[in-house]
């Protein structure tokens, strides 16, 4: 005999289903979030626990998630939803706290970049005790299940913060690892004083790189600083520039496959040629820009879009493209669509390239 | 109250159209400034005003558990039907027009919101922000004016019907969301001409149909059945509570555009209106009420109509500050600014449907025919 219901999921299941017909048009859930907004089977959110400051632009929020946090994996990153100046954004940071800290707590590290809505507001003015929305952890720059016995981290500015996760995490322990960390002085070296002290244990190779006095690290310089770079596994993280950089040296020597890179921002390549853009659903139209990704037009016009990433790697803001034509700004590709179609579109990192009909 | 068009006195004949024109530029800018202002307060005042009305609505209806108890019953009603004014006016209206939308929270989003009410949110919306908004008072198109069953405008004819419109209106008053929802639904004209028989109309009935169950079944058989042996108390109570929302909502949403003061348009009038001429036909088209703060907060701040219809989107909590600015704008331009307190608009819009029950006593001036609008903006 199969038993499909258990009594007291049941029990559960009805006792809810009363209490909607008392709250309709509201959710119990939404009487529940006014006192326990953590609690399991909420929307996931967590509540800033404290900011400390790393260096003059960066700063480490800890947080505590919802009970519904999933935990997350050394390298990945967690998107956060803050309101800045009474709107929503929702922007990816790499954690950098060690994955089932005995308090539950996450930390993020994040650097505000020069007119960085959110990352100026977490950085400056975000106070302990504030509620922000969360996504579970995601991304895929991590470590194998097998620990690769030589390792090589490629890093500049804040792309220090998801290697910082796997350090923590206790990989030094366990592998041969040289970390080679772009910043513009000896102070803007996020985990600065935390990287010396693992060097001087002798845990990691640390090699620094203070562009305001040696310059941008050129790629070909690694065959003097670390000469079996290509034997090693090797993440690297950092700008455009740099990625651009490492991707075209080790693709070039035919050992991509040991090479891993996270990017934060999506590369333009070329600029759409904008257009109308109609929200079908919402019935909202606007005219966008040809270098603006549809997802923060729909955003700044209100309406209520699916978003990710936002650099075009997790489809989180997949969505049908009815008519029309867009852009993608990472490669200038055109995707049309005729009346009648349902192409699929990342909207974060297409553009308009005439009138176009979205279905939300 | 006869369309501008036909007036002797035509109350905005001294307006050119570059006039009209500069006054749309003002609205215009007075709008930009209050987008580029609108940040953390205004997200505050509405997520406190949501909060406040679920506090209130949780702990009248605990309190109207033992509503057996007079003082219990006294105060959970009160209460009730104070969580339920806020619900509709203040938050569910203000949500419903997008007011809110900038906050890109999915919570408090136009089109992820539901409202204490009988008609659904989608269908409201729709005859609300899409008909009533843009044709506002436009003999013909609006049909808020007199929902289309009064006669509250001496243009529109006359039947032996009419005799009977001040008791529909206290009947509408009562019952006033069901009055929304057959509104929404055009329940009148879709009978009339069989539009009742499409699969379009079906679906929509069904879902105001769905509407009314759920808060049937919240309002009179679950929350009663809860209280016990205070089920019939408590089915008074929140029958009253539905009642004193239905009528303040009426009254204030009567005091709109029923007031004397307020004008109304021929249908030629808005072909090829221009965004100026919109604007005016906004200004002179709605009415305020005037008094304190509690009281525009419990109208959804609809006692600023004219800032309202000016600005349909802008957060509620801004009207009242912006209300000086729009009301130095009316008097730079010799226009009037139709305000009045809560009582005195309330007798002038119920004197109006009274006098019109009866048909007009004579036609003033029927051959000074002045197309104003149309000829200012041309």
């Amino acid at each position: 005999m199969t038993t499909t219901v258990r009594p007291k999921a049941s029990f559960r299941h009805r006792l809810l289903r009363l209490a909607e017909t008392v709250t309709t048009p509201v959710l119990p859930g939404d009487y529940l979030d006014m006192v326990a907004p953590l609690r399991a089977g909420a929307a996931l959110r967590g509540r800033i626990v404290a900011v400390r400051a790393e260096t003059r632009d960066a700063a480490t929020v800890v947080i505590q998630p919802g009970r519904g946090w999933r935990g997350h994996q050394p390298g990945q990153y967690v998107r956060l939803g803050v309101d800045v100046d009474g709107v929503r954004q929702w922007r990816a940071y790499s954690i950098t706290s060690v994955p089932g800290a005995t308090d539950r707590h996450i930390a993020i590290t994040v650097k505000a970049i020069p007119d960085g809505k959110v990352s100026n507001h977490l950085v400056r003015h975000i106070r302990p005790g504030t509620l922000v929305q969360l996504d579970q952890a995601q991304g895929d720059f991590v470590l194998p299940d097998t620990t690769p016995e030589r390792v090589l981290f490629l890093t500049a500015g804040s792309g220090i913060t998801p290697v910082m996760g796997m350090l923590r995490a206790g990989l030094p322990a366990r592998a041969d690892v040289v970390l080679v960390h772009s910043a513009p002085t000896r102070d803007d070296v996020i985990f600065g004083a935390e990287l010396r002290a693992l060097a001087e244990r002798g845990a990691l190779r640390l090699i620094e790189r203070h562009t305001d006095t040696d310059g941008q690290l050129g790629v070909p310089e690694l065959d003097d600083l670390v000469p079996d770079h290509a034997e090693r596994q090797t993440w690297a993280c950092g700008p455009v520039g740099l990625l651009d950089a490492v991707e075209a040296h080790w693709a070039a020597r035919g050992i991509a496959d040991r090479l891993h890179t996270e990017r934060f921002r999506p590369t333009v390549i070329s600029a759409g040629d904008g257009g109308t853009v109609t929200f079908t659903r919402a019935d909202v139209t606007i005219e966008a820009d040809g270098a603006t990704p549809i997802l923060d037009a729909g955003e700044n016009a209100g309406v209520l879009m699916p978003s990710g990433c936002r650099m075009g790697i997790c489809f989180g803001c997949v969505v049908p493209l009815r008519q029309g034509a867009v852009r993608d700004l990472r490669n200038g590709d055109l995707t049309t669509a005729v009346p009648g179609d349902g192409v699929l579109i990342q909207t974060c990192v297409s553009a308009a390239a005439g009138t176009c009909d979205i279905e939300l | 109250m006869t369309a501008i068009q036909n007036k002797a006195r035509n109350p905005i004949a001294h307006l050119s159209a570059e006039d009209i024109e500069i006054i749309g530029k003002e609205l215009d800018a007075i709008r930009d400034r209050v987008i580029a202002e609108r940040g953390e307060r205004d997200a505050r005042y509405i997520r406190k005003v949501i909060k406040t009305q679920r506090t209130l609505e949780i702990s009248s209806r605990a309190v109207l558990l033992f509503s057996l108890f007079p003082p219990a019953w006294i105060l959970g009603t009160a209460g009730l039907a104070v969580a339920k004014i806020l619900d509709n006016m203040e938050i569910g209206h203000n949500v419903l027009h997008g007011q809110w939308d900038w906050m890109r929270d999915p919570k408090i989003h136009s089109t992820t919101w539901d409202w204490d009410h009988v008609s659904p949110a989608d269908q409201w919306k729709h005859s609300h922000n899409e008909l009533h908004h843009r044709y506002t008072n436009v003999l013909g198109k609006d049909n808020d004016l007199g929902y289309g069953i009064m006669r509250v405008d001496e243009d529109q004819p006359w039947s032996k019907g009419h005799l009977g419109q001040p008791f529909y209106n206290l009947l509408n008053a009562c019952f006033f969301e069901y009055g929304i929802a057959a509104y929404d639904l055009e329940l009148g004209q879709n009978l009339k001409n069989g539009g009742h028989k499409t699969p379009e109309f079906r679906a929509r009935a069904r879902a105001v149909g769905r509407k009314i169950r759920r808060q049937v079944l919240k309002d009179y058989i679950v929350h009663p059945l809860l209280s016990g042996p205070s089920f019939l108390t408590t089915l008074a109570a929140t029958f009253t509570a539905n009642l004193i929302r239905n009528v303040w909502s009426h009254s204030v949403i009567m005091c709109g555009h029923f007031p004397s003061g307020v004008e109304t348009f021929e249908k030629t009038s808005i072909e090829g209106e221009t965004k100026g001429e919109w604007y005016l036909r906004q200004m002179l088209g709605s009415a305020n009420i005037s008094g304190s703060r509690l009281l525009h907060i419990m109208a959804g701040n609809l006692s600023h109509q004219i800032e309202h219809h000016l600005f349909p989107d802008l957060p509620s909590n801004r009207y009242r500050e912006i209300a000086p600015e729009v009301r130095a704008l009316f008097d730079r331009y010799g226009l009037k600014y139709t305000t009045g307190s809560l009582p005195k608009q309330v007798a002038s819009a119920w004197w109006k449907v009274i006098r019109l029950s009866f048909p007009n006593r004579r036609r003033k001036n029927a051959d000074s025919v002045t197309p104003a609008l149309v000829s200012a903006g041309a």
